[in-house]
């Protein structure tokens, strides 16, 4: 008789913000192809640890299971990374699962990542339409130019960047590597390229643009391989240049 | 001051319709409260990959909405109230130039236009692009949008928060919503003059499909219990091609195939060698052979019906599998990576191979629903959407709209590829001032409703959760769940037989009753899923009943609806205009009653009688409404007055 494969996950679990951490281990029948999603969803429907120990199922963020909604960040075995895409095969053993560390714990593995969208907000990261009405086609762009706003546009607002930045952390507001590339996405479009200076000013700050030390961690993490080391250093020339002509009044 | 200029709008949803609708209504001045189970960038149509049609004849075609239109009532089978079809495919042009001016990174031209492709159930190019990432580059602009109507304060936003169900009061009209706070699991129920249904579709039924986990249908069903109509249920798109996985099926866009992309498998059954070793005469091309017109590009259904046939009946899916080869090899690297790069990613990052390099294994999977809440709509005397009608979008609950996947218009029994993004900013542009017009027409605000009325509600969920949370069966709700999938995929799928419909129906009833003997997994008062993952699971069961029961009554082959004891086969070279013909005779003034004198062929002349009585019959929707946990099904007529019904051909 052989003996059945198993998957070892070793999860850090904490029932409310207030409450302390805690490890728990499992083991899971073993699937082939299976990605840590898959293992989550075992324990819930056998919600016991490896020792026998009934437990209740743990409790994570998720949505699209495909890479393309960011929900299902966490550490895993200590990467910052989406869980969906995370596959057992290619991972070492016991798994280890946490949440990010950067943002405050909701429960389990689920984490609060309202600061950056509400950095979306203060960096005007839209395009400033007139209004729904038919107003006719929008700007030309040359291919060029749609592949690099493409590029930067994929930005799930995940927070592997944000994770993996050492500037983040309890003495410091950095924004964030993925708003600032934003920024830069929205003022590359013709339209959005109008208010640039507002957005400029936004990152004109302690916690903006000034803020990063350059560690190039977060391009390194980036699941959509977003260019955001070229995003801050085009920000930063911006910025810079913006300051000059806000000195001489050339605006 | 007017009603209206006091009055609040709830969108429930924060894809593509619920966006559209939030933006529009706040561009009227309308301040809405959106609710949301996710950050509403996190929403599923993130996962639409391919584009969104609109008919813009840049490439010398002759393509015009009419005709876009044409194939969308086609492609759907004619179940598909005409009307909306029309309007949204005159208004798709308008709709992706204002996703353009929004910013969205369609793909160019070398002239610097937005770019087009070909999509299924179209000999022309009509698909506006983004990458294979189309849903979610869309998804971002409506969300950057509403994002900017947070801060000048119209709209507020409920991230983390379940619609649970709506605050009806004495007339039966909608006043607000019930919802509960995912997180402090408090209960709350908030007063509006209008609610916005726009929570996608039901994919989680089926346990696995190509849905995101937020699409389970509750918030359709929390209504259909409450009164609201539920329509074409029974017609579930299952999506030609998808690569199986255990916790979800991932989809492989049809734009692959539109991009090029060719279904085949081995010639000889069982041959297991490397797929690039096999020769091009040893490869059958089983879609390009039987619709040499449409090849590879067939809607849907056919195409899903198709690797069906080749794999189950004839049992020559690669290595024994339901799987067939979707080949993109022949194609440059550099051209796949610029149109294809999302979905070339999703292949290789979950599967580990390069599809570039070695053709994918693909199988069809549940992917969209035609079917969803019942709503209305006004037309014209030309047959066009009367634009700002009360009626537009609404449920048969007043002050209830629906909007999107959860909703049944525009895709009769078919849904054509890159038609629901459109259809979901469509529905929720033109239900903004629909409801405009009917905050007009109210006599009396939410806010003066007796606060009574929504402390009602609130308690009567608070009960419903307090007796799931004391529940302590045996049974892990989790389980349950698979279960229920497993009966789904097995039995109500893309070939349907009424003695296993018949049994399902009995089955899900079983299976239901085995609800009360989960337990409540866990006790935790704090963002606790299980608690209301076992809410969800009741509704799923409901959800199923409806579906099968429209399944097992409709004894016709329509669209993603497949009973082979009902298909009628038409004689080969069968024109389908001679359709047209033979009704147009036989329902004219005089006519003497003798069909065998119409010119047509005896073979022909069967078949047009069969389709003529199939259609007398079945061209209906179907309507579902709840009866005690029963759904009672009735059939309501279809507005097909632009292009009549015909047979459908795709070779």
């Amino acid at each position: 008789m052989t003996e059945q494969r198993t998957i070892e996950l070793k999860i850090k679990r904490q029932d409310s913000p207030n409450d302390p951490p805690r490890w728990e281990v499992f083991s899971v029948p073993y699937l082939p192809r299976a990605n840590v999603i898959t293992c989550l969803k075992q324990i819930q429907s056998n919600p016991v640890t490896k020792d026998g120990k009934e437990t209740t199922p743990v409790v994570w963020d998720s949505n699209c299971l495909e890479e393309v909604c960011g929900a299902c960040t966490m550490l895993v075995n200590g990467k910052v990374r989406q869980a969906c895409s995370a596959l057992v095969d290619q991972l070492e053993q016991p798994i280890v699962l946490e949440p990010m560390r950067k943002f405050p714990t909701v429960r389990d593995l689920v984490v609060d990542r309202s600061f950056m969208f509400e950095s979306l907000k203060r960096v005007k990261a839209w395009i400033p339409i007139d209004g729904s009405y038919d107003l006719g086609a929008g700007p030309r762009m040359s291919e060029r130019q749609q592949e690099i706003a493409y590029m930067l546009s994929r930005c799930m607002t995940c927070g592997c960047c944000v994770e993996a930045c050492p500037q983040v952390n309890e003495r410091s507001d950095f924004i964030g590597p993925a708003v600032i590339s934003q920024v830069r996405l929205f003022n590359l479009h013709p339209t959005g390229e109008m208010n640039r200076w507002e957005r400029l000013e936004s990152l004109i700050d302690k916690d903006g643009i000034s803020g990063c030390g350059g560690a190039q961690n977060c391009v390194k993490v980036c699941p959509k391989e977003i260019q955001l080391t070229e995003s801050i250093a085009a920000m930063a020339r911006e910025t810079s240049k913006y300051q000059i002509r806000k000195i001489f009044h050339m605006d | 001051m007017s009603y209206m200029a006091k009055s609040e709008v709830i969108v429930v949803g924060g894809g593509l319709a619920g966006l559209a609708a939030t933006m529009k209504l706040a561009e009227l001045g309308i301040p809405v409260k959106l609710f949301s189970f996710v950050p509403v960038k996190r929403s599923h149509s993130v996962c639409a990959q391919g584009g969104i049609n609109g008919a813009v004849n840049t490439k010398g075609e002759g393509d015009s909405p009419w005709v876009h239109f044409f194939d969308t009532v086609k492609g759907g089978d004619f179940l598909a109230h005409q009307p909306l079809c029309l309007s949204m495919c005159e208004d798709a042009p308008r709709i992706i130039n204002l996703m353009d001016r929004m910013g969205v990174t369609f793909n160019r031209t070398n002239e610097g236009f937005i770019d087009f492709r070909r999509f299924g159930g179209t000999l022309f190019h009509r698909t506006a692009y983004a990458g294979a990432t189309t849903g979610q580059q869309l998804l971002y602009a409506l969300d950057e949008q509403v994002r900017r109507y947070e801060v000048e304060g119209l709209v507020e936003k409920f991230e983390f928060w379940e619609f649970l169900g709506s605050v009806l009061d004495e007339d039966g009209a909608c006043r607000g919503i019930t919802a509960m706070d995912l997180h402090s699991m408090e209960i709350r129920s908030f007063p509006a003059d209008a609610v916005v249904l726009a929570t996608g579709g039901p994919g989680l039924v089926y346990g696995r499909s190509t849905n995101s986990m937020v699409n389970n249908g509750s918030a359709a069903v929390a209504v259909y219990k409450q009164g609201a109509k539920y329509a074409n249920g029974e017609f579930i798109q299952i999506h030609p091609t998808a690569i199986p996985g255990w916790d979800k099926h991932r989809l492989m866009s049809e734009s692959a195939r539109g991009e090029g992309g060719r279904v085949w498998v081995p010639k000889k059954k069982g041959d297991t060698r490397n797929p690039r070793e096999i020769p091009e005469e040893e490869r059958w091309y089983f879609l390009e052979e039987k619709y040499p017109r449409f090849g590879n590009l067939v809607p849907r259904d056919v195409a899903a019906k198709e690797i069906y046939h080749v794999c189950v009946d004839l049992e020559m899916g690669i290595d024994g599998e339901n799987m067939v080869f979707l080949d993109l090899t022949h194609k440059s690297r550099e051209e796949l990576d610029r149109k294809l790069g999302g979905i070339m990613e999703i292949y290789e990052k979950f599967v580990g191979e390069d599809p570039r390099e070695v053709p994918m294994r693909i199988f069809p999977a549940v992917h969209y629903s035609m079917g969803g809440l019942w709503v209305d709509y006004e037309r014209d005397a030309e047959g066009r959407i009367v634009e700002g009608s009360p009626r537009n979008h609404m449920t048969n609950i007043p002050g209830l709209y629906a909007v999107g996947e959860v909703d049944y218009q525009y895709h009769g029994a078919n849904r054509l590829g890159a038609n629901s993004l459109l259809s979901c900013i469509y529905a929720g542009l033109i239900t903004a001032p629909s409801i405009q017009t009917y905050l007009g027409g109210l006599s009396a605000r939410a806010q003066e409703k007796p606060e009574s009325l929504y402390a009602g509600f609130t308690q009567e969920w608070s009960t419903r959760f307090d007796e799931i949370r004391a529940m302590n069966g045996k049974i892990n709700p989790y389980q349950l769940h698979q279960d229920l999938g497993d009966l789904m995929l097995s039995n109500v799928l893309i070939v349907r037989h009424n003695d296993r419909l018949e049994k399902t129906l009995e089955e899900l009833d079983k299976m239901q009753a085995l609800w009360f003997e989960c337990g409540n997994l866990d006790g935790g008062t704090w963002a606790n899923d299980s608690l209301r993952f076992m809410h969800h699971l009741w509704y799923m069961f409901e959800l199923a009943k409806v579906i099968t029961k429209g399944a097992l009554l409709r004894n016709e082959c329509r669209g993603a609806h497949y009973k082979p004891e009902f298909e009628i086969s038409q004689p080969a070279g069968f024109k389908p205009d001679s359709y047209l013909r033979y009704t147009e005779k036989v329902t004219a003034p005089g006519f003497d009653g003798d069909e065998t004198k119409l010119g047509f062929s005896p073979e022909e002349l069967d078949y047009l009688r069969r389709f003529k009585a199939q259609n007398d019959e079945w061209l209906k929707t179907t309507i579902a409404q709840d009866r005690d946990g029963v759904p009672e099904i009735t059939y309501e007529a279809i507005d097909t007055s632009l292009v009549p019904p015909r047979p459908r051909k795709y070779d």
